[in-house]
């Protein structure tokens, strides 16, 4: 069997590839991309973590993420579309107004 | 390192490879319908290292929710923002990748490190209960430890739902709201 | 876990890889009759006797074509797309119960494999395959394959919801997310009498529900907005021709027979029929007759109905069926308690 430690690297680099993407990136949708990602890397964790100790609630705590990531991906896209729609960009480095 | 040579091991050695691949690819490709394509795989690439440690139930949940839902969305808006196409500004801030970089690296250290030293060796189960990750079993924490969470879950859910309509509710009364073929011209412009 | 057992695994994902190859043409060629019966005419006559070779010879026909690739067409997503349709409507064949458990102390029986979250495996697939249209719209750099593409994920995403919403009173009732379990349960969990006459109520509403909402996932009249040849010219396969083409015509019809089979073991009893014994290949027969029924309906309702207005289908898809699909699933629970 593979040890719990393995999936935890995997998790940590994941969830390192997520904090990259968003220092680099300036497109915002690609920025919230690399938050998702974040948080499925958190979720391998969970999920390992739960096998390690033969526990059902890490799951059931991942169950919980994937619904809060829904409506977050849902209220976070309706921002970049009326970003865009204000601004015609989708630059985070362009919108520096705290005012449209 | 003998774990990798049965089958388990190199399934997890194979996914695990395409799940980071994919991520990397996410963050360096410049075409954001690009990024979210490599994303879907790495969610399916996590799907499989669910099944791996026995979550049947979320693995399954976790195709049809990220891959099936949440990316289609994604995938959605960019098409429709026509967004498919590179931006073409310089950051202003100077050497960000390098910091970034260097942030990044140091942080993964950090994780790595901690994650090896903090892993306790008490309380491990190495082979859990037959019907671990099932979906009975899922329920059965859900439903009786996780109650109120989960009641509250569905209320973030109503309140996504209602912020969602808000914001993209197009005022119509409004003169200067964007005319409808700026934000649907699906042709890209070359 | 010997050598004995992956053979035999491999022998039936052969066998049910092939079955489902068989069928397409098979149906080309039936839909074909059908339709020229519903209008009054002959249909495909020319080809070999009663016009049987028809579908091969267009099948070869497709082979031989041109491959075309628009200019400024995204190569790499437009190569991709093909087969982000057909290999998940593969797949979902290999969870179809076609008969019970043979052999009890090994777990095979009439079927790929048998998985304990079978339903959920079969809904995830059928939720990938939104991206294969989507991005075959996308990647064509035609604006008529870009609209298809954006209807048809917003026609699939609105009737996935109810379709997962009518799938549950099936899964209260039967207790299991098993497919082979729900064949097995649902007769003996429905209970006698008066409890079985009542529960069967909200279990034809899901059927109803999931009949719609099938048709409309695998994008057939009247719901085949995604390619409604005279408002978007073909829509998202525009562009697609050859063996791109024939791919997505392919998984068009495997979805279909996944469709139908789904039906099969949810809501008609899978293999089981009264008096057809349980053994041999009489499951296998049962269960393929009733499929064909299905199949056959799907003909019927493209020769009976004309194509929904845009509209109208989210209309109908999020003001009757999600509110009656969530209502069916409330009846259902009370009904459950009350016989309890």
């Amino acid at each position: 069997m593979v040890p719990t430690s393995m999936y935890l690297a995997v998790s940590a680099l994941l969830f390192v590839l997520g904090v990259t993407g968003v220092l680099i990136r300036r497109n915002a949708i690609v920025i919230f991309m690399c938050i998702e990602l974040m948080l499925n890397a958190a979720n391998l964790a969970f999920v390992a973590l739960s096998r390690h100790f033969g526990q059902m609630q890490g799951q059931v705590v991942v169950f919980f993420v994937m619904a809060v990531a829904a409506a977050e991906v849902a209220i976070g896209l309706a921002i970049i579309v009326a970003l865009f729609r204000q601004r015609e960009t989708v630059d985070v480095d362009e919108v520096n107004l705290l005012k449209g | 390192m003998t774990y990798f040579s049965s089958v388990e091991g190199s399934l997890f050695l194979i996914t695990a490879l395409v799940a980071v691949v994919s991520a990397v690819m996410v963050i360096t490709q410049r075409n954001p319908v690009y990024s979210a394509l490599f994303l879907v795989l790495t969610f399916c690439a996590l799907a499989v290292l669910y099944l791996l440690l026995g979550a049947q139930f979320i693995a399954m949940v976790q195709v049809i929710v990220y891959a099936g839902a949440i990316m289609v969305l994604f995938l959605f808006v960019i098409m429709l923002l026509n967004l498919d196409r590179p931006l073409e500004t310089q950051s202003k801030l100077k050497h960000q990748r390098l910091v970034a970089g260097v942030l990044a690296a140091v942080l993964l250290v950090e994780m790595i490190y901690l994650l090896h030293r903090g892993l306790p060796t008490t309380g491990t189960q190495p082979s859990p209960p037959r019907n671990f990750g099932t979906v009975e079993e899922v329920a059965r924490v859900l439903f009786r430890d996780f109650v109120l969470a989960f009641e509250v879950t569905s209320i973030v859910l109503l309140i996504g739902m209602i912020g969602v309509i808000v914001l993209a509710k197009r005022h119509l009364d409004e003169k200067k709201a964007a005319a409808p073929e700026r934000i649907l011209s699906p042709l890209r412009k070359e | 876990m010997d050598w004995t057992y992956w053979l035999f695994l491999l022998l039936k994902m052969v066998i049910v890889l092939g079955w489902a190859l068989l069928m397409v043409p098979l149906l080309i060629y039936m839909e074909r009759k059908v339709l020229a019966d519903f209008q009054a005419r002959i249909g495909p006559n020319r080809v070999g006797p009663v016009g049987i070779l028809q579908p091969i010879a267009d099948g070869i026909k497709l082979l031989l074509k041109e491959d075309l690739l628009p200019a400024k067409a995204d190569k790499y997503v437009h190569f991709l797309a093909p087969l982000v349709a057909v290999v998940p409507a593969f797949l979902a064949l290999s969870v179809v119960p076609f008969g019970p458990i043979t052999h009890k102390e090994t777990g095979t029986g009439y079927f790929v494999t048998h998985v304990n979250v079978g339903l959920l495996f079969i809904l995830g697939l059928g939720s990938l395959n939104v991206y294969a249209i989507t991005l075959a719209g996308w990647a064509s750099n035609n604006k008529y394959s870009l609209m298809g593409g954006i209807r048809s994920s917003a026609q699939m995403i609105s009737y996935e919801l109810s379709m997962g919403l009518a799938l549950i009173p099936v899964l209260m009732i039967a207790g299991s997310l098993d497919l082979v379990r729900i064949v097995e349960n649902l007769g003996v969990a429905k209970g006698e009498g008066l409890s079985r006459l009542l529960l069967t109520v909200p279990l034809t509403i899901s059927f109803v529900i999931y009949c719609i909402c099938g048709v409309a996932e695998t994008n057939r009249a009247p719901f085949d907005f995604p390619e409604a040849e005279s408002e978007l010219v073909a829509g998202f396969h525009t562009e697609y021709s050859s063996m791109r083409f024939a791919l997505f015509f392919l998984s068009e019809y495997v979805n279909m027979i996944t469709v139908c089979a789904l039906a099969t073991t949810l809501f008609l009893g899978g293999w089981k029929f009264p008096f057809v014994p349980e053994t041999g290949p009489f499951p296998l027969l049962v269960f393929l007759a009733k499929v064909m029924i299905g199949l056959y309906g799907y003909m019927w309702m493209r020769a009976t109905w004309p194509r929904l207005r845009y509209d109208r289908l989210m209309k109908l898809g999020w003001t009757r069926l999600l509110p009656i699909a969530l209502a069916n699933i409330i009846l259902t629970g009370i009904l459950m308690i009350a016989f309890q």
